[in-house]
């Protein structure tokens, strides 16, 4: 047989002296590197994707996943990933595909910014002893409020309030389809989102029955396939968000391949079974922002006026669309940054294209201050938000909360190896196949999911007390209490942040 | 857009009072009140604001200028002359004194916005904001330090006895007083810096910092304020400027948004008040004080105390038959008040809004 003259990039061992022959490892691989070979396990190494399913479940701790010490002859310019790539496409003539955010290293704004503290002039909070407050409001605001005086002298609100969603605290899933995720991931993120007071969002794959208990707590997407939209579907939901684009591949559709479409995926969709679902790059009744706000119109019109997010992918001129978004009607702009989670992207797509969050939130941020318009809409801040620390930082370059994917799916055993693309994924996340994904129990993740959020909160909270701030919007695009270190002017004032020092 | 702003960090001592009848009272009241305090400040900074005192003026904007150097007050007599009626000019007197080796000249003027100038709100003040804005902002040396109606603040750099000898306090009477002594950590002692910060009839003593001045002064600019004075204070004055006269709130509705409920608390009211307030809290989250503070808000009615929603620095109130006082010590009050009707410790965020009788 021709052997790739793309090496494996890992290689899985089994250390034969502590093996048991359980087989447990052959069951948990979805990527079927193990095979039962009579006496032993038998590996095809060229398929791991070090997803480290089968070496936590292996109970001797007989597996290694090891890095492929074979390797090109090292190479300043001409990284193994160049190589690589070239070596598959000789081979495929096809685009290499990758699953999850951007990889590569480079620049992290997030990880120059610091956060300020109290001493001495202002007093820190104690979050254990004090109340500290995160409760945040989706949603447009009016930019001032009208009362009249009752007979008894008691104010009364005379401006109708816009619908707002209410979050206990500023995070909410990123939109992550049925179809993309298994339906037990997606149960994970619903109870979640139900237990913690925060949102969901269906993405592009309609909303299963089994979610209609959480609907309370989903956002349901419309996106250019149109998936499972109907005005039931609309209304289903607290919110509707138009999809423009996603961070991880802004300006190209989606194709979820017929595989992975069995019938409750179909159902859910609307499509029949097998066949490929395809979103169109753009969506072909928005050819311009005038036509955005005709659906986001048609939305409001078929909801009784729920918020309408819109979520765009941070390109260069991301400022100036997210200003024509807000004068369009929207209640919510999601700003996706290129470092943002999917299920499948062409590298060349992922890994080049976009901006960085940081950068286009301050941007936005500042550009819709400006135009006196920042009230009109709530931002959302995702696209590789890591921690707590980088919510905060978000928050403070002017997000009015932060959205999350990756790390949801973290706590339900990712381990970022990244081929999600593949339908194999053996956490049972990334894949419909049955047998993998019976192994997401719901319940038991969304414990883990509701402790991530817990954990999370909390820090928040410690981060407000040491400000010297006891609710969330006192840090809310207060840039005064970032400093960077080791940026440039350029960047700095493009932030609108201090350097360190000053 | 100019990010490049820098903070002024001080501690402080306040005090006020105000008669409900309008009974005028002498400055070397408050004066002695504040003196009290000394040690709450450092010498570098002490003022006083008066409600009152121009009762033969009381139709003008009563202007209180401080010019650094000579050449300002041409450019800015200049630009009045343009834009304004002047019914009178005149140098504030002043008493020499031994602790105050440098003053800059002090100068008021009775003024009208004159006829024909008057663009936006139509009554004017909109047009009298912006001159102010134009002349602290434009006008190198010059700074507008007081602006309203029959009111006038006074302040400079020095100890509180000093400042109120300085500028012969005692010969001025108004119905409502504050008094400000300061304890900057880190700005050169600068006249202009020293409250009261005023704006229009607005006069703020403010004792604290603003951990959100961040968000606070980004919010005000998208209203157009410029934040000239790098001071937590201006960020508090112009916010009840914008809330009380740009988007017509009462005084008890905008102390809601300075030093909200919390959510908690909010749960518990009657369903008008918890809708009134969640909307305000929805609506003006970047206007929330947050942060230690105590502050003294006077205006033409009247006179509101008010403490940060969780009390980081201390405000004691006091009434007396029509007068009522606050400060930031029990014993300033008693020390003009030996024997008053009622003490208290106003709670955290709940303002004390006292209002002149008609
Ligand atoms: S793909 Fe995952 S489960 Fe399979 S061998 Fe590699 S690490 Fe183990
Ligand atoms: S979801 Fe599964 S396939 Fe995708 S990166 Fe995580 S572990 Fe790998």
């Amino acid at each position: 047989m021709f052997k790739s003259q793309a090496p494996p990039e890992y290689r899985a061992t089994i250390d034969t002296d502590k093996c048991i022959r359980c087989k447990r490892c052959i069951q948990n691989c979805g990527w079927s590197v193990y095979d039962w070979g009579g006496d032993r396990v038998q590996i095809e190494t060229s398929k791991c994707v070090r997803c480290l399913r089968c070496y936590h479940y292996c109970p001797t701790e007989a597996i290694e996943i090891l890095k492929e010490e074979t390797r090109f002859k090292e190479n300043g310019y001409w990284s193994y990933n160049h190589i690589r790539n070239i070596k598959r496409q000789a081979e495929t003539g096809g685009i290499p595909l990758t699953g999850m955010g951007c990889d590569r290293e480079g620049t992290i704004l997030f990880d120059h910014l610091m956060l300020d503290a109290c001493q001495v002039t202002n007093p820190s909070i104690d979050p254990l002893r004090e109340p500290m407050e995160l409760k945040t409001f989706l949603g447009k605001k009016p930019s001032k409020l009208e009362f009249t005086k009752g007979k008894d002298g008691k104010r009364k609100l005379a401006t109708k309030m816009p619908p707002n969603l209410e979050l206990a605290a500023p995070i909410i899933f990123s939109p992550m389809s049925y179809g993309s995720i298994s339906l037990n991931a997606q149960k994970v993120l619903a109870r979640t989102a139900k237990e913690c007071g925060i949102l969901m969002n269906t993405g592009e794959g309609g909303l299963h029955e089994d979610l209609k208990p959480y609907t309370s707590n989903i956002i349901v997407q419309v996106a250019s396939g149109r998936f499972g939209v109907n005005p039931e579907y609309l209304n289903a939901g607290v919110a509707v968000e138009i999809k423009i684009g996603q961070g991880a591949k802004p300006g190209i559709g989606g194709h979820l391949p017929g595989e992975k479409i069995p019938l409750e995926v179909a159902k859910a969709r609307m499509i029949p079974v097998g066949t490929d679902a395809l979103s169109p790059a753009p969506q072909h009744d928005i050819y311009s922002i005038e036509d955005l706000r005709q659906l986001i119109y048609a939305i409001k019109e078929t909801t009784n006026y729920k918020p309408v997010s819109v979520k765009i992918a941070t390109v260069h001129n991301v400022a100036a669309i997210a200003s024509g978004i807000v004068r369009a009607g929207a209640d919510i702009v999601y700003l996706d940054g290129f470092r943002g989670g999917t299920g499948a992207a062409p590298g060349i797509i992922r890994d080049h294209l976009g901006i960085p969050i940081e950068h286009a939130l301050a941007a936005v941020d500042d550009r819709l201050r400006q135009e006196g318009i920042r009230n009109e809409a709530s931002i959302v801040a995702a696209g590789g938000i890591r921690s707590a620390a980088d919510a905060a930082k978000a928050i403070a370059l002017g997000a009015d909360c932060v959205a999350i994917g990756t790390a949801a799916l973290m706590t339900m055993g990712c381990t970022l190896c990244g081929k999600c693309y593949t339908g194999n994924c053996s956490w049972g996340i990334t894949t419909q196949r049955p047998e993998l994904t019976v192994r997401l129990d719901p319940e038991v993740y969304a414990v883990r999911l509701s402790n991530l959020i817990r954990a999370w909160v909390h820090e928040l909270m410690e981060v407000l007390g040491a400000l010297g701030v006891n609710a969330i919007e006192s840090l809310r695009g207060s840039r005064e209490r970032l400093r960077g270190v080791g940026l440039d002017a350029q960047t700095l004032d493009m932030l609108g942040v201090k350097p360190a020092g000053r | 857009m100019d990010h490049n702003f820098q903070k002024d960090i001080a501690g402080c001592g306040l005090t006020g009072l105000i008669s409900k009848k309008r009974e005028r009272v002498s400055g070397s009241i408050i004066a002695k009140s504040l003196t009290l305090m000394n040690d709450r400040g450092n010498g570098l900074g002490a003022g006083y604001a008066a409600y009152g005192i121009y009762p033969d003026f009381a139709d003008f904007y009563a202007f209180h200028i401080m010019y650094d150097v000579q050449s300002a007050r041409f450019s800015v007599e200049e630009y009045i002359k343009e834009h304004f009626h002047v019914e009178k000019v005149e140098e504030i007197p002043t008493t020499p004194v031994k602790e105050i080796a440098i003053n800059p000249l002090l100068v008021r003027y009775f003024i009208s916005p004159s006829k024909g100038s008057i663009t936006g709100d139509g009554n004017g003040e909109d047009f009298v904001v912006n001159a102010i804005m134009k002349i602290n902002s434009e006008i190198d040396g010059a700074y507008v330090f007081s602006s309203g109606k029959n009111m006038g603040a006074f302040k400079g750099v020095g100890n509180p006895s000093v400042i109120a000898e300085f500028f012969r306090l005692d010969e001025y009477e108004g119905h409502i007083w504050t008094g400000h002594t300061r304890f900057p950590t880190n700005t050169p002692g600068w006249w202009g810096g020293a409250h009261p910060f005023t704006l229009l009839d607005w006069s703020i003593v403010h004792n604290g910092e603003i951990s959100s001045y961040g968000i606070n002064k980004r919010y005000l600019e998208m209203f157009g304020y410029k934040l000239a004075l790098l001071t937590d204070t201006e960020v508090v004055a112009y916010l009840f400027d914008l809330l009380i006269r740009r988007h017509g709130l009462d005084v008890a509705t905008a102390c809601t948004i300075l030093a909200a409920p919390f959510w908690k608390d909010i749960e518990d009211l009657d369903a008008d008040e918890k809708e009134a307030i969640t909307a305000l809290r929805q609506t003006y989250s970047s206007a929330l004080l947050n942060g230690p503070f105590s502050l003294l808000f006077g205006h033409q009615n009247g006179l509101v105390g008010i403490n940060d929603r969780i009390k980081l620095r201390p405000l004691v109130a006091a009434t007396k038959d029509d007068m009522v006082y606050m400060a930031s010590e029990e014993s300033a009050i008693r020390a003009i008040c030996p024997a008053p009707d009622t003490v208290w410790a106003p709670r955290a965020g709940e303002p004390v809004i006292v209002e002149l009788e008609n």
